[in-house]
Formats: structure tokens, C-alpha cells, sequence
């Protein structure tokens, strides 16, 4: 056994240091399943707080829906539990290429290829799609995932600031001579809430002939008119390359994702891609739930037009409260409080108050950009809004916010 | 030959217009790695953009942080290769 108290110190060094940097992160207990409602042990030991919970990627209120559920229970009971194997030795069912017709039927795409979750699909891709001769040019805010998955692939990395397509199109002149060049953007931004300019990046990628990648993780099954991601909601269907998407969030919240888009790149995964060839397959029981939240969004679009009222509603309501916000028009309503401190204690505040909403400060967000991420569902009923709403005056006046511009708040709390 | 002085201004103006933020002050002698306004994988697209615009090929070993510390040491590394 080699690990000395020399070498436990190192990390309980390193782990001290983490705390002392107001960096340490620990997790809530839920006694319940997850939903509008929860039941919450925090801190550790605390006895259970019945809370409203605005911080879930439950956007579309499936993840405890009763008709999924009844699916996965199905499944369990048909296909079993477990497959024991990757998916190319003896992991495949039925049921997963299913599932990954249906998500080419969904996305309007070419093809499909599921991996264990969004995470492994964006770690997987650009190795098994790119070389040395090719460059890869992402928006600067995109997620840590893809950031990963283009760390362990050999092709050059460039970026391009925020969303900014004049600066995209000189990266594309820049790197004309590359073999291949990959535009890689998250379609809604998770930490800001705001949507790619998906027609745009379309446009651009026509004219220098780049493959577009797009990570619909935090808007597959509720943005567009009938929730097919941002590329619906720009008119853009059939036109993106690569769309990468999780079943972690709308689509059910329990696990798994995808990489959907052209055939050959599709298949050039299913050769390569690393997380889908060494990782077990997806659980039976995961995937008969997720053909079922495809059942339930073909059949209306109600949940969806729901959010859509919901996500109005709310931000209607913090607005006139007087609370600056990120400005946008998806579920994902940033509070701006710029302050590391300021974002935990009005955190800590509403949790006092029955509302479960983080903080997100630094490194998670940029310096001095810290703030509450609200995250609205269909799960949500008006009077669980209206409640939250109560909760944020009240915690907004204790510290003296209201109606506060940026730098009035900057001013008062510091950066 | 573009001049060296000439040189210099087109790099800091590359580098302000890709890396630095509104109230960033960053001259021809700033610390750009070392000082975190660049980091290694921008240092990628700002070695490709020397190729690019001067015509030249910078090797791989010759593209350290401390060449590409700031804007005096990067044009003298440019002009090695010109």
C-alpha cells in the first residue's frame, strides 16, 4: 500500500485549499424524486425541507412523469436490467437502434448513434471524426464537455469570441487551407441562457465548407415550435452537420445521449468513437423511458407551450421586482448578483424560504459575474412561480437589490 | 521586410483584438502568458496567424511560452523566420 500520510496530505492540502477559496462544493440530500416539489436534507444530517426546486434541467416536468415511469418499468421487466457488455460485442438491443432511429426522426437528421451520456458523446466525437490536418474553431463559452472532447482529438483548436460571427468568419478565412474545419457552439447556453445564431453559423459553414456541431443538450425537446432545438427555431432543420444532445435533461432527465447528423460521421463514431466502444451500453430501462418521452412529444406540444408560459411568467415577474437578469427567451433565467458572496447568501436565503436555487460564482462563471441560475419547467405550476417569486422579494429587499442597475450592485457588494 | 516597429503594432493590435477585455491595457511589453491574458491553447491560433500573415513556419520547439510572452519577444521570433 503506497499511500503514505505524506501522500494523503498532499490532497487534504489541496483540499483545504478549495475551502478557503469559498470553492468547495457540497451536495444537497433530495429524499424525493425529482420535480417541482422536493424534499431536501441540507446541510448533512439537517432534517428534510419540503422546497421548490427552480434549478433542475427538468425543463419539460418528464422525469417523474407517470407514463415514463410505466415505460421504463416495462422495459425492465422485457429487456432487463443490465446488458453486461459495449454496445458492439453483445449490447445492442432491439430497442437501442429504436431509439436512435427515432432521435434521426426527431432531430430531422441522417443518422444517430446513442452513447452512455452527452458528456461521453462530445468526448468521443472529434477524435473519432478529425486529424492533425484539421481544425476545430469553438465559441468561447461553449461547454467544459466539448472542451474536453476537443482536448483529446490532434486536431488544432482555435476559438472565436461569444457568438460573434464577424470574428468566426476571419477564423474561417484564417484557417482556409485546413482539410476539414469544425464550428463547434453549445445551441443554448447553459450558464447565460441565451441561443445560438443557429441560421447564421449555417450560412457561414455553407460559404467556407465547414462541418457545424451543435450541442442541443439545453434545448432538445422544448425549443422550436414543436421542441426539436434551436435549429427548428431558426428555420434550420436537415441543415446541421452534427448535433450533439443529452436524454440527462428534457428528454426524461435520467441518463444517456447522442451524436446525430450526417451518415458517414455518424459511422465514423460508431468505428471510433472511444466512450461508445469502451463503455457499456445505455440500460434497457433508460432507453424504453426515453422512446416513451418521444411518444409524449410527438403526440402534443403541450408541456412545451407550457414552459414557454411558465418561462414568460418568470421572467415578467423578476423583472418587475427589479432584479437584473441575462437577457433571453429560454427557460434558463440567470439573476445577476456579480458578487461571489452576495450569490451564495441569497442562495442560503431562499433556501430559508422553501426555494432551491444555486449560486454559480467563479470559476463555474467568469470573475465578477456571479449569480443565481434559475431554471423554469413545465413541471411548474403558477402558484410554485408565484411562491418563488414571494421568496425572491423578500430575500432581494433583505439585501437591499431591488431595482439596483449592475454597477449600483458592484458598487454596494463589490465584484 | 515589414518593418519591425510595423510588425510589432500589427501583433499587439491581434492580440488586443482576440484576448484582451475593455478595460485590458496591454502594450508591446505586457506579460501575455505568464500574465493569463493568453493560455496555451490560444497560443495555438496566435502561432498559426504569425504563419499565416507573414508567410512563415515557426517550429513547434521555437513556439515556447517565453517567445510568445510578449509582443517585442514574438516579432523578434517572427523575424528569425522571415
Amino acid at each position: 500500500m503506497g499511500y503514505s500520510n505524506k501522500t494523503r496530505q498532499i490532497y487534504l492540502d489541496q483540499l483545504a485549499a478549495i475551502k478557503e477559496a469559498g470553492l468547495f462544493k457540497q451536495e444537497r440530500f433530495i429524499h424525493s424524486s425529482q420535480a417541482a416539489d422536493i424534499e431536501v436534507e441540507f446541510p448533512a444530517g439537517a432534517t428534510t425541507k419540503k422546497v421548490i426546486n427552480i434549478c433542475a434541467n427538468n425543463y419539460l416536468g418528464l422525469s417523474s412523469h407517470p407514463e415514463v415511469i410505466r415505460a421504463a418499468h416495462e422495459g425492465l421487466d422485457t429487456r432487463g436490467y443490465g446488458m453486461s457488455s459495449v454496445r458492439f460485442i453483445c449490447g445492442t438491443q432491439d430497442i437501442h437502434r429504436e431509439l436512435e432511429q427515432r432521435m434521426t426522426e426527431f432531430l430531422g437528421t441522417e443518422d444517430t448513434i446513442l452513447f452512455p451520456s452527452c458528456m461521453d458523446a462530445n468526448a468521443g466525437v472529434f477524435e473519432a471524426i478529425l486529424t492533425q490536418d484539421d481544425v476545430i474553431i469553438s465559441d468561447r463559452l461553449v461547454h467544459a464537455s466539448l472542451i474536453d472532447g476537443i482536448r483529446l482529438c490532434s486536431a488544432m483548436h482555435d476559438t472565436f469570441k461569444h457568438s460573434n460571427m464577424e470574428h468566426l468568419e476571419q477564423k474561417l478565412q484564417l484557417h482556409a487551407d485546413k482539410r476539414l474545419k469544425v464550428v463547434v457552439n453549445d445551441g443554448v447556453y447553459s450558464m447565460d441562457g441565451d441561443m445560438a445564431k443557429v441560421d447564421e453559423l449555417v450560412a457561414l459553414c455553407d460559404k467556407y465548407d465547414a462541418i457545424l456541431l451543435i450541442d442541443e443538450s439545453h434545448s432538445s425537446g422544448f425549443i422550436g415550435k414543436t421542441g426539436r432545438g434551436t435549429h427548428e427555431h431558426h428555420g434550420m432543420v436537415g441543415k446541421i452537420d452534427v448535433i450533439t444532445t443529452t436524454f440527462g435533461k428534457a428528454l426524461g432527465g435520467a441518463s444517456g445521449g447522442c451524436v446525430s447528423g450526417r451518415r458517414e460521421i455518424v459511422e465514423m463514431c460508431r468505428q471510433k468513437a472511444r466512450p461508445y466502444l469502451f463503455s457499456n451500453t445505455i440500460a434497457p430501462v433508460v432507453v424504453s423511458g426515453v422512446l416513451k418521452v418521444l411518444d409524449i412529444l410527438n403526440e402534443s406540444t403541450e408541456r412545451r407551450d407550457k414552459l414557454e408560459v411558465n418561462t414568460a411568467f418568470w421572467r415578467k415577474g423578476l423583472t418587475e421586482a427589479g432584479f437584473v437578469l441575462k437577457e433571453g427567451n429560454t427557460p434558463i433565467v440567470p439573476v445577476m448578483l456579480f458578487n461571489a458572496k452576495l450569490a451564495q447568501d441569497v442562495s442560503r436565503d431562499l433556501f430559508a424560504e422553501g426555494i432551491y436555487a444555486v449560486g454559480f460564482f467563479f470559476p463555474v462563471v467568469p470573475n465578477g459575474q456571479a449569480r443565481i441560475r434559475t431554471q423554469i419547467s413545465a413541471g411548474h405550476e403558477i402558484h410554485h412561480l408565484e411562491k418563488a417569486l414571494d421568496a425572491f422579494n423578500k430575500v432581494g429587499k433583505k439585501h437591499g437589490i431591488l431595482g439596483l442597475t449592475k454597477q449600483e450592485i458592484i458598487d454596494k457588494f463589490g465584484q | 521586410m515589414e518593418d519591425l516597429n510595423e510588425m510589432k503594432k500589427v501583433i499587439l493590435q491581434y492580440v488586443i483584438n482576440e484576448y484582451a477585455e475593455e478595460d485590458d491595457d496591454v502594450t508591446f511589453d505586457t506579460p501575455l502568458i505568464s500574465g493569463g491574458l493568453v493560455d496555451s491553447f490560444s497560443m495555438v491560433s496566435l502561432k498559426r496567424f504569425l504563419e499565416v500573415k507573414y508567410k512563415i513556419s515557426i517550429p513547434d520547439d521555437k513556439a515556447t511560452p517565453e517567445a510568445f510572452d510578449n509582443v517585442n519577444s514574438i516579432a523578434r521570433l517572427v523575424q528569425e523566420y522571415l
